[in-house]
């Protein structure tokens, strides 16, 4: 057998030579074009001239939001540059990845975002990967100025462990007001379940789904169905069930599901295909009516130019509740520009950045004295009834169980999404509360 | 090439050689840093992921003490519904996807056999989507199979749709990426939930898949048909045998190799699938694109539930081996002759 | 020498059969299908932002601008920078560590060497979902985590069984009579290697510099998960980012797919003759 490869044979080493020299050389000129970008953010400084936050905050309304935290840190801390670590994709799923590996790797950014509550326990302090801030609301004399419900939600084993910026609700249907009124539906804050199945019945009846549905995000099912259990329950209740004392095998969750699966009646068939922004877009274009969401979507709508086309009111059967979804900063153990990540809280608890940063958002500020002048009419509303209502948390959002329980959680409702069996339903709710032992 | 190439080297060293090493030491040091850092980055790696399968640990907080009793987790994890669809999930898109890409890496292979012009550009229309990470393509195959766009619009703009409006049949709609049927039910003992039958939604996937790597199989292919001298095919030819039979009896058992090397490289490649779902289609309606690497990546990451994670990673490891290590054992069988 | 390559139907006559119909009617149906994700990308990335959105999906752009490619070169630039400053290293390393893992594991063989090297080329197979955690923590603890030369670090480890196959396969086609003519001679291990097999080896190269470039350019979990800092990652995972942003429209995310996308094209236009001959040279045969 002749040594001469048959590759050498054909292309003279010459040919083969120039071609990859070639290849070489593009490489280098398109790796030089962009290399200076590449250097120009390669190397963090060292010491107290950054500040990078983490979160998953890469919507529209979200992201502006975000901007105007920036903006406000920056005024009062100039020349710290800020590193937007913000991660999308996934509905937060990547961005937990990458954080998760960050902590467990002792790498942790300046702050992060989380929720209050479970989520915040079990996955942050407990791993022990923050840093008790009691002394930072001694010294903000921040004890005074957040309600109750709010400090009771960061308090974890005693110790408070975030800084809320803003307040969600998640109990909230937001409808077409065209649609609403051609059909002669009315709503108010002490609508019922069955005033919203009777509403969903002439809309069918009129060829438009009642309900417009993002089913890809799993949380916004999970959400639905949090709230029309907090209709069957009650406020007091609803806190109980997370915590054992009411069970989940009882009559009235039962009921719950069964309505759940009954709002499937009349839905928009693209549910499956469809993000909770996608679904929102439908009923800002009138071709379905409600949608249940959390308010984060009056951020969307504003940023879409939306907002004169809808109404809002709670979710049926759930008035004088708020489900709050809180957002909130953290303080790292180990931060890498601790003194940086100091003042960011301040910055974040502060009542300018949170005015600021709320309506971008379609929260409301955390702080219970900030300047209402600006609220618009979705903000007073929200901010009236936090005022006034029961505050439980949210399970979709991470306050009312742990990681583990939601999880269990978010695959029976991909199941039952399908098939719509209530007793397969409960019956997973029961084994996971089990199993979350 | 090879004569002359080689300097003398007696104008260098003096001989007898003096080394530092023996010689036959050599080989085995030089290799030493990688195998040890194979050792560590494999062996120590998947070790640890196997211990904590058999631990407590299913919150952020670690917990590696050993689970009572030790196959808990592994039960716990094949009565999960949810896992095994991700079984059958991975089975059915790995038969399908090797089917498809062997099967149309052959058929472009053996076309681009034939003499036809600009043979070098279709080559590498063919190729391209390899060039392409699965990210990239995700996003345009989930445009594509869109029910509301994608081929269904397609099928608008090239009048199909018309036409078959004229036949009275309703307009092709391509739904399948947000179904979650499930077609046929293969009948299993009451322990298995899941549906076993070809989810629909994968079927989507899977053409996104086999349009992706079957360049790949092509290129072996066409490597491979290359290597057949001409003297066989002429021989085939006098013998009156036709271009079918040639192809069918001589051409395509010579390449037998090829097809086990292909099989090898995108089976595992299928068993491992991530990417692609994930950018996609996730976890689909009802689980029904779901798969053991996605499983993976939530139980870890979402659930906390690392023990779980790291259970059907095992898992996911040994379907891997039961397709790898006979492969292994023969290759290695064939060098000691 | 090249009659190995003339195809069987290379005969002077080329009627229009009906059998070359249906082959040109194939290719034809094939070309289009391959063809058209990417028509998707490139026609919406070249689309204005109004311009863009799902059921508008196969026009054409209505004007001739550069759509989301501004914006989307504006946002990826830097990360295109780190994913050069990635793979480079990368492949050059990882090829020549197989190079010389391929040259010892099929010249100069040792008792137990065919064991070894099936247990390193079990490494190519495992998921890498599998080991994220462990992996994490050690490249923390040795310093490397969060950075470009950690990920540099973790590609070469594990392109290590890929590239040492291709390379061992590769040389196993060389007469051993040659080394041994060259031991003879008085050669040594390494001379034989940078004067014998190395300027054979470019074949080789060429297969293994083509196969790891792609692997790790187009590589997404672990520039996720080792690099913590958005601007640092790869562009894969910028552009993951980007997509799954909703504050930039569709043609940005798609212009960014076809950047991220050219290297990696552009490569394969350029070798992809070389990949192929280069497997032809026996390289990844069984």
């Amino acid at each position: 057998m002749s040594s001469r490869s048959p590759f050498t044979s054909r292309y003279s080493r010459r040919q083969i030579a120039k071609t990859a020299a070639a290849a070489a050389v593009g490489g280098v000129v398109l790796g030089g074009v962009s290399f200076p970008h590449a250097f120009a953010q390669a190397t963090p400084a060292a010491g107290e001239a950054e500040l990078e936050i983490f979160s998953w905050w890469t919507t529209a309304g979200e992201a502006a939001g975000l901007e105007e935290l920036f903006k406000a840190f920056t005024a009062s801390n100039p020349g710290v540059k800020i590193v937007n670590a913000a991660v999308a994709g996934g509905a937060g799923s990547n961005a937990q990845a990458a954080l998760q590996t960050r902590l467990s790797a002792n790498q942790p950014p300046d702050s992060w975002q989380s929720h209050p509550g479970a989520e915040l326990k079990a996955r942050y302090v407990d791993p022990g990967y923050t840093v008790a801030i009691d002394d930072l609301y001694t010294e903000q004399d921040w004890d005074s100025v957040f309600p109750e419900g709010v400090i009771n939600l960061i308090t974890i084993d005693g110790q408070k462990q975030l800084v809320p910026v803003g307040v969600h609700r998640g109990n909230v249907m937001f409808y077409n007001k065209d649609l609403l009124s051609k059909n002669g539906i009315e709503v108010s804050d002490d609508w019922t379940m069955d005033d919203y199945f009777k509403a969903a019945d002439t809309l069918k009846a009129a060829g438009v789904p009642a309900l417009a549905l993002g089913s890809k995000d799993t949380f916004a099912v999970v959400q639905l169905f949090e709230n029309t259990l907090l209709a069957a329950l009650g406020p007091d209740d609803f806190t109980k069930v997370w915590t054992g004392e009411v069970g989940w095998d009882d009559d009235r969750v039962t009921t719950a599901i069964e309505n759940l699966a009954k709002y499937f009646d009349s839905v928009n068939s693209d549910h499956a295909a469809l993000t909770w922004d996608g679904a929102a877009d439908e009923v800002y274009a009138g071709k379905a009516a409600f949608t249940s969401m959390g308010d984060w979507l009056y951020g969307d709508a504003t940023a879409k130019g939306k907002q004169d086309s809808i109404g809002w009111v709670n979710h049926p059967g759930t008035g004088g509740s708020f489900v709050a979804v809180i957002d909130g900063f953290t303080m790292p153990k180990g931060a890498p520009h601790p003194v940086n990540a100091k003042n960011w809280l301040i910055t974040c608890g502060s009542k300018e950045a949170q005015t600021a940063f709320a309506p971008h958002k379609g929260a409301i500020p955390a702080r219970s004295d900030a300047d209402a002048s600006g609220f618009n009419d979705y903000m007073k509303w929200s901010a009236a009834a936090f005022g006034k209502d029961a505050v439980v948390p949210s399970l979709a959002h991470g306050s009312a169980a742990s990681p583990q329980f939601q999880s269990s959680v978010n695959d029976a409702i991909v199941s039952f999404i399908v098939d719509l069996d209530v007793e397969t339903f409960q019956q997973a709710l029961v084994d996971a509360q089990a199993d979350a032992q | 090439m090879a004569q002359g190439a080689l300097e003398r080297p007696a104008a260098r060293t003096a001989s007898p050689r003096r080394r530092l090493v023996p010689e036959r030491l050599l080989s085995p040091l030089i290799l030493a840093p990688s195998v040890i850092a194979l050792f560590v980055f494999v062996y120590g790696f998947i070790g640890l992921t196997f211990w904590v399968s058999l631990s407590n640990w299913k919150t952020p907080k670690r917990d590696l003490s050993l689970i009572q009793p030790l196959w808990e987790t592994y039960h716990r994890l094949f009565t999960t519904t949810r896992f095994q669809i991700d079984i059958r999930n991975s089975i059915i898109f790995t038969i399908f996807f090797l089917i498809g890409s062997v099967g149309v890496g052959l058929l472009l292979a053996i076309a681009l056999d034939q003499a036809i012009p600009a043979r070098g550009l279709i080559r590498n229309v063919f190729l391209f989507p390899y060039a392409l990470s699965f990210v990239v393509t995700g996003v345009a195959w989930r445009w594509i199979f869109n029910p509301d766009s994608g081929i269904t619009l397609l099928m608008d703009h090239l009048g199909v749709n018309w036409l078959l409006a004229r036949f009275g049949t309703g307009p092709i709609r391509v739904d399948w990426l947000i179904s979650p049927r499930v077609l046929g039910d293969i009948p299993m003992p009451d322990a298995v939930k899941a549906q076993i039958g070809i989810p629909v939604a994968l079927i989507p996937v899977i053409i996104a898949a086999v349009w992706q790597l079957s360049g790949f199989a092509m290129a072996m292919y066409l490597a491979g048909l290359g290597t057949i001298s001409n003297d066989i095919r002429e021989a085939a030819a006098l013998d009156g045998a036709s271009l079918y039979r040639t192809y069918r009896d001589i051409i395509i058992p010579l390449l037998k190799p090829i097809t086990i090397s292909v099989l090898i490289i995108l089976g595992h490649i299928s068993l491992k699938i991530f990417d692609l779902v994930f950018a996609m289609s996730g976890k689909g309606p009802g689980f029904a694109t779901d798969v053991p690497g996605i499983f993976v990546f939530e139980q870890t990451f979402g659930a906390n539930k690392y023990n779980l994670g790291a259970a059907a990673s095992i898992v996911m490891l040994a379907l891997i081996a039961v397709v790898i290590v006979p492969y292994l054992a023969r290759s290695l069988r064939e060098v000691e002759r | 020498m090249s009659a190995v390559l003339r195809p069987l139907s290379s005969r002077p006559r080329r009627r229009l059969t009906g059998r070359r119909i249906i082959l040109a009617a194939v290719l034809a149906i094939a070309i289009l299908f391959y063809l058209m994700p990417m028509y998707v990308m490139v026609v919406s990335g070249l689309k204005d932002a109004t311009d863009v959105s799902i059921d508008q999906m196969w026009s054409l752009p209505k004007s001739l601008s550069a759509g989301g490619f501004a914006e989307a070169w504006r946002q990826l630039s830097p990360n295109l920078g780190q994913s050069f400053l990635l793979v480079i290293p990368a492949t050059i390393i990882s090829s020549l560590l197989g190079a010389i893992n391929g040259y010892l594991f099929s010249k100069w063989r040792f008792r137990g060497s065919e064991v070894i090297f099936a247990l390193v080329l079990f490494g190519m197979f495992i998921p890498y979902q599998s080991i994220l955690i462990p992996l994490v923590q050690f490249l923390n603890k040795i310093g490397l985590y969060g950075s470009i030369p950690g990920l540099i670090v973790v590609h070469v480890v594990y392109g290590i069984p890929i590239t040492t196959l291709i390379f061992r396969n590769y040389f196993a086609n060389i007469p051993y009579e040659i080394v041994e003519a060259a031991r003879i001679d008085g050669a040594g291990l390494w001379q034989i290697f940078r004067q014998i097999m190395l300027p054979l080896s470019l074949p080789a190269f060429v297969v293994v510099g083509i196969f790891q470039f792609t692997n790790i350019w187009n590589e997404f979990l672990f520039g996720l998960t080792i690099i913590t800092n958005p601007r640092q990652q790869p562009v894969t995972v910028a552009l993951n980012n980007l997509s799954g942003s909703f504050s930039v429209s569709w043609n940005v995310v798609m212009a960014g797919a076809v950047i991220a996308a050219l290297p990696t094209l552009i490569i394969y236009v350029l070798l992809g003759r070389f990949f192929i001959r280069g497997m032809l040279a026996g390289s990844m045969k069984g």
